[in-house]
């Protein structure tokens, strides 16, 4: 294979804060067999490179696209329109442009909500209320910047994409491993699975790699983990600590729990779960030992943040996918 | 993320969909646009595999119907979805429409537009767009439906009969004639009911105890009932066919194999308690008693709160007289389990209470009487031996007031008719009459006397003389104004028919107070799966059509527990609950829904969420390869644990995940999404 048949390889950053990024780079000599393998046409974050650029490309140019980041403005949905038509494999690489990840919780407030509050709060340095604008005419020439969207969508509420590798952010060695699995695919050593699959994970949930000892389980309150002397070795659900491992895919390792912390959710929904957050609040709620509404409602009054609970990573992909004033603007 | 439910890829359906949409006469047409709804469907829907949609007056009817089969012939239709009334109503009239068509009925989808959408909102236009999102939530669930087989259980022969009244004992004599066991629980120590209280009946002013107490002593006898008093069902489990009932005999402290029912210990017990239930507070009883003569069983009861012994420690009198040792002041409550196949419930009435209706002075005023007080009253077995009395248990009466409606149809109490008020104060009116030829008043609002018999009785006691004054009585004092009226109580009334206030004296005031439904209700249809209404009458599958059915297969409903109704009426329902249970223990078996549910192994992590949610235990965790199972045998298809599985690795047929994600995706359009929503349209 001489150098330009080599594969190619892209990778995009849309309304993520960079971790993905990192995770990539963090994936130590296996970066090495990236560059070995592909020939790396896109990548802002690593080489200098102009939207133009892809433009020129022929349709499906690039072996394998890596996006990561959700929808936010119209500069990420053309991105995404681009380097689907641009790219052969599509990847979804990551929470945000999976599930809309920490991003998606702007989905609760509308557009104008999100401006006042990064403007206009009483903490915000601004005293000559300057607002962004669209469009500004310069000297030079009008100049745009792109609209900000009602809501943060999800990558493939946009296009259609080929996998899906979950995690806030992916960890290295998953990574790793799927960089792996393309090689040999394109070498024809391996078999790609079926498209809209996960990779770079587990079929089951976080629980399936917790040690913890698991039981039937009676909740009577839910507390912070700041709040008790968990047992190192018992189910964190099981002594109220509200842990999201049961609906939550594995791949982790399930490092939190393995530290003492309760699994917050990053890789997302397990393999048969559509709304994450609809799944976790029916099962707890199966399990709160209470028939006395006052007593169910002093119970809940133990989960302080139910959205940030149950949606912190999902809410951009669950089926309501943003509340009212978001969707309406209002 | 994968599990994008409707691809944004334009497909070819897999399905051929037929859509149905009724008018039911105007019930849907009247407020939903039914031809825009078909037109859409057609036109929006057809991507989704909708190939023949129409409209029709009535889908139920046999033309209805017909339409379904000719499509699913001519058109090779491979699922169909019906927008028209509820599932309880006609699911199984169009799935037969489809399997005599050769489709599977299971493939068959009806949705709601008239009890969720015509018949809750006056608004036609967002009515019609709602009707449209549910038919695209039918249309988006029914292509993920499965063909499926119905599954064929044995039906138990035996029948639970809750409530011993005139009702229960109906329905169990009907059953237990025809050959079948019968469980008969009456949670007083006797059965009998309210009708065991009374003296005479109307219309046709039969004793009631003639009538009433040989059927008690039958249903006390009959070798295919077994009689349970003193008892209470504390738990239902299971299903129809085959349900697990458990029963609370509550401690008698007399050992029933030995009692003779002598009532030596009833005698000898030194205590005396005011008879609050049966002698609606007039009589006396013992804290050992025997509720009446007459009751059936005749075994005694220990009254607890009140028994010298339980409360001191010394007495022992009914032991020490009993010839057969049959007092037993150890034992404990009893937890029996049957199984049963069908479930009776006839738990009957209580009474309003007249002390709410302050303005009519019961509880203040000794001389005013409850409806109950003065059945016992009238009764020859009763308190005075049937003479009728002042509360001074000397004086008869010279006048007497009968006020009917106390408590019904009045807005700051009941709004319903009590139905049997109106004949009982006019029975009440003759006994006065008969027995001490006193002035007797009947203050009405309307006379209702609809039954067969009834309007005959009313003019027999018109004739008898019996003044009738049209208005709602105001108040009833003692405070006199007149002379007259001193020592009489006083009712206040606008007679409505002369147009005047009138202020009447009499000696005596009968509260005609209505029925209620058992304060208990709400918990017992609880515990049975049933519901009540918002007043707490149990309800009826069809008000019309199917009165002693109700929405839960297998339990049944009769008497006064499902509304005011006189003794006829009970009597009636309760032989046609004994019909239906017949009916179907006569058939052996019965196909029930296949909606089971079961777990997808590689996807349960072993959380142990679900472990002990099963109402019927169908789930099992396998500590060995920290997996959960559901025996399919025992599981009934309930969707608990379906719903809290959090990994999803748990689903149910006819309700799996798929199906339910994928009608909620239709109702939310998103089906018609050709493009994308939000960045879509930038
Ligand atoms: C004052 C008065 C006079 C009347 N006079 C006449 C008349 O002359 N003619 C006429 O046709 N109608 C008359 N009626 C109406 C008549 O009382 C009813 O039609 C009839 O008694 C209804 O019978 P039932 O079996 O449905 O209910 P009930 O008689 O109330 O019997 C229900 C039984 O169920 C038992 N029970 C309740 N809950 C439970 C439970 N959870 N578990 C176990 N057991 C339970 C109760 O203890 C009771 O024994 C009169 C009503 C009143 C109030
Ligand atoms: S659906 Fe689940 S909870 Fe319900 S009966 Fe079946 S196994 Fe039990
Ligand atoms: S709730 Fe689901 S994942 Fe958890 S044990 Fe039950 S079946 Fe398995």
């Amino acid at each position: 294979m001489s150098a330009n048949e080599k594969p190619k390889f892209a990778m995009y950053w849309a309304a993520a804060c960079g971790g993905c990024e990192i995770a990539v780079l963090n994936i130590g000599e296996k970066i090495l067999d990236v560059d070995a393998n592909f020939d790396v046409v896109f990548w802002p974050v690593a080489m200098d490179a102009k939207y133009k650029d892809v433009e020129a490309m022929p349709d499906g140019y690039i072996t394998l696209t890596l996006f990561n980041g959700g929808i936010r403005n119209k500069e990420n949905a053309e991105m995404a329109r681009l380097l689907r038509r641009k790219s052969k494999i599509l990847v979804s690489f990551g929470s945000c442009a999976s599930e809309g990840c920490i991003p998606g919780l702007a989905n609760l407030s509308s557009r104008q909500e999100i401006l006042d509050t990064a403007y206009g709060t009483l903490t915000t340095d601004n005293p000559d209320n300057i607002r962004p604008q669209y469009s500004y005419a310069a000297p030079e020439g009008e100049l745009h910047i792109p609209e900000f969207l009602p809501f943060v969508q999800t990558l493939d509420q946009i296009v259609p994409v080929d996998y899906y590798i979950p995690g806030c952010p992916p960890e290295s060695h998953q990574i790793g491993a799927v960089v792996d699995l393309v090689i040999q695919a394109l070498q024809g050593k391996a078999q790609l699975p079926p498209p809209g699959s996960v990779i770079g994970a587990g079929g089951s949930t976080v629980c399936d790699d917790c040690p913890r000892k698991r039981h039937e389980k009676k909740i009577k309150e839910f507390v912070r983990i700041q709040q008790i002397k968990p047992d190192p070795d018992l189910c964190l659900l099981e002594q109220g600590v509200p842990c999201n491992g049961p609906a939550t895919r594995n791949g982790c390792g399930a490092l939190c729990p393995q530290a003492g912390a309760q699994c917050i959710g990053c890789y997302g929904p397990a393999e048969g779960v559509t709304d994450y957050g609809a799944r976790l609040i029916t099962a707890f709620a199966s399990v709160i030992d209470a028939d006395d509404p006052q007593e169910i409602e002093r119970i809940l009054d133990g989960l302080p943040d139910p959205v940030g609970q149950f949606y912190r990573f999902n809410l951009a992909a669950s089926l309501l996918r943003a509340a009212k004033p978001a969707f309406t603007g209002k | 993320m994968s599990n994008r439910f409707i691809p944004l890829e334009p497909m070819q359906p897999r399905e051929r969909i037929g859509v149905y949409v009724c008018h039911c006469g105007s019930n849907i047409a009247g407020t939903v646009d039914v031809a825009e709804v078909r037109d859409w469907a057609e036109k929006r829907l057809a991507h989704r595999g909708v190939v023949v949609a129409r409209d029709y007056k009535f889908m139920c009817s046999s033309l209805g119907q017909e339409l379904i089969a000719k499509d699913i012939k001519e058109q090779g239709l491979t699922r169909v979805v019906v927008a028209a009334c509820s599932p309880h109503l006609h699911e199984q009239t169009f799935r037969k429409a489809c399997q005599m068509a050769g489709l599977n009925p299971y493939l068959c989808e009806l949705v709601s537009i008239r009890e969720q959408v015509s018949w809750v909102h006056t608004d036609k236009h967002a009515a019609t767009d709602k009707a449209k999102a549910i038919l695209s939530g039918g249309v988006e669930r029914v292509m993920r439906h499965t063909p499926l087989e119905p599954l064929h259980v044995p039906i138990h022969p035996a029948t639970l009969v809750v409530g011993g009244g005139i009702a229960g004992i109906q329905a169990a004599l009907e059953i237990a004639d025809a050959g079948f066991p019968v469980y008969l629980v009456e949670r007083e120590p006797s059965i009998g009911g309210h009708m065991a209280q009374f003296d005479k009946t109307f219309p046709t002013l039969d004793c009631a105890a003639c009538i009433l107490t040989p059927r008690m002593v039958s249903a006390g006898n009959h070798p295919n009932i077994t009689l349970l008093t003193w008892s209470e069902v504390t738990r239902v489990d299971g299903y129809v066919g085959n349900f697990t009932v458990t029963i609370r005999k509550k401690a008698r402290y007399v050992k029933e194999e030995l009692c003779t029912g002598c009532g030596v210990c009833q005698e000898k017990c030194p205590k005396r308690v005011v008879d609050e239930q049966y002698e609606a507070g007039l009589g006396f009883r013992k804290a050992c008693y025997i509720p009446f003569p007459q009751a059936v069983p005749k075994y005694p009861v220990i009254d607890t709160e009140n028994c010298v012994f339980f409360a001191k420690g010394t007495c022992k009198a009914c032991q020490k007289f009993c010839p057969t040792n049959a007092i037993d002041y150890d034992q404990k409550d009893e937890y029996l389990s049957v199984q049963v196949g069908n479930i009776i419930l006839a738990t009957g009435y209580d009474l309003f209470d007249a002390r709410r209706v302050s303005q009519y002075g019961y509880g203040r005023l000794a001389n005013v009487f409850t409806s109950l007080e003065f059945e016992r009253l009238s009764n020859s077995a009763g308190p005075t031996n049937g003479n009728i009395v002042l509360r001074d248990g000397v004086t008869t009466p010279k006048t007497v007031g009968i006020i009917h409606c106390v408590g019904s149809r009045d807005r700051n109490f009941n709004n319903y008719c009590s139905a049997i008020c109106c004949m009982q104060s006019l029975k009440f009116a003759h006994l006065v009459k008969e027995r001490t030829g006193a002035t007797v008043y009947n203050f009405y609002i309307d006379i209702r006397t609809t039954a067969k018999a009834y309007d005959e009785f009313y003019q027999r006691v018109l004739e008898e003389g019996t003044l009738f004054v049209r208005g709602k009585v105001a108040e009833v004092t003692d405070a006199a104004r007149k002379p007259g009226e001193e020592g009489k109580i006083i009712i206040q009334v606008e007679d409505t028919l002369v147009g005047k206030q009138r202020r009447i004296p009499v000696d005596m005031v009968i509260l005609a107070n209505g029925l209620e439904p058992r304060r208990d209700a709400k918990e017992v249809a609880k515990i049975f799966g049933i519901s009540c209404s918002a007043d707490g009458w149990l309800i009826e599958k069809h008000p019309k059509l199917d009165p002693v059915a109700t929405m839960t297969e297998g339990i049944y409903i009769a008497g006064c527990a499902t509304g005011p109704k006189d003794i006829p009426s009970t009597v009636a329902q309760g032989a046609a609950a004994a019909a239906s249970v017949l009916g179907r223990i006569q058939q052996g078996e019965i196909a029930l829904e296949p909606v089971r549910a079961s777990v997808l192994e590689e996807r349960c992590s072993g959380c142990r969420i679900c472990n002990n949610l099963c109402p019927f235990n169908a789930i099992t965790f396998h500590e060995d390869r920290m997996v959960t199972s559901i025996n399919a045998a025992l599981c009934q298809g309930c969707g608990t644990c379906v719903a809290a599985c959090p990994a999803g690795a748990i689903t149910g047929t006819a309700f799996s995940n798929e199906q339910i994600i994928g009608q909620i995706e239709g109702l939310l359009m998103r089906n018609l999404e050709t493009a994308p929503v939000g960045a879509g349209q930038a």
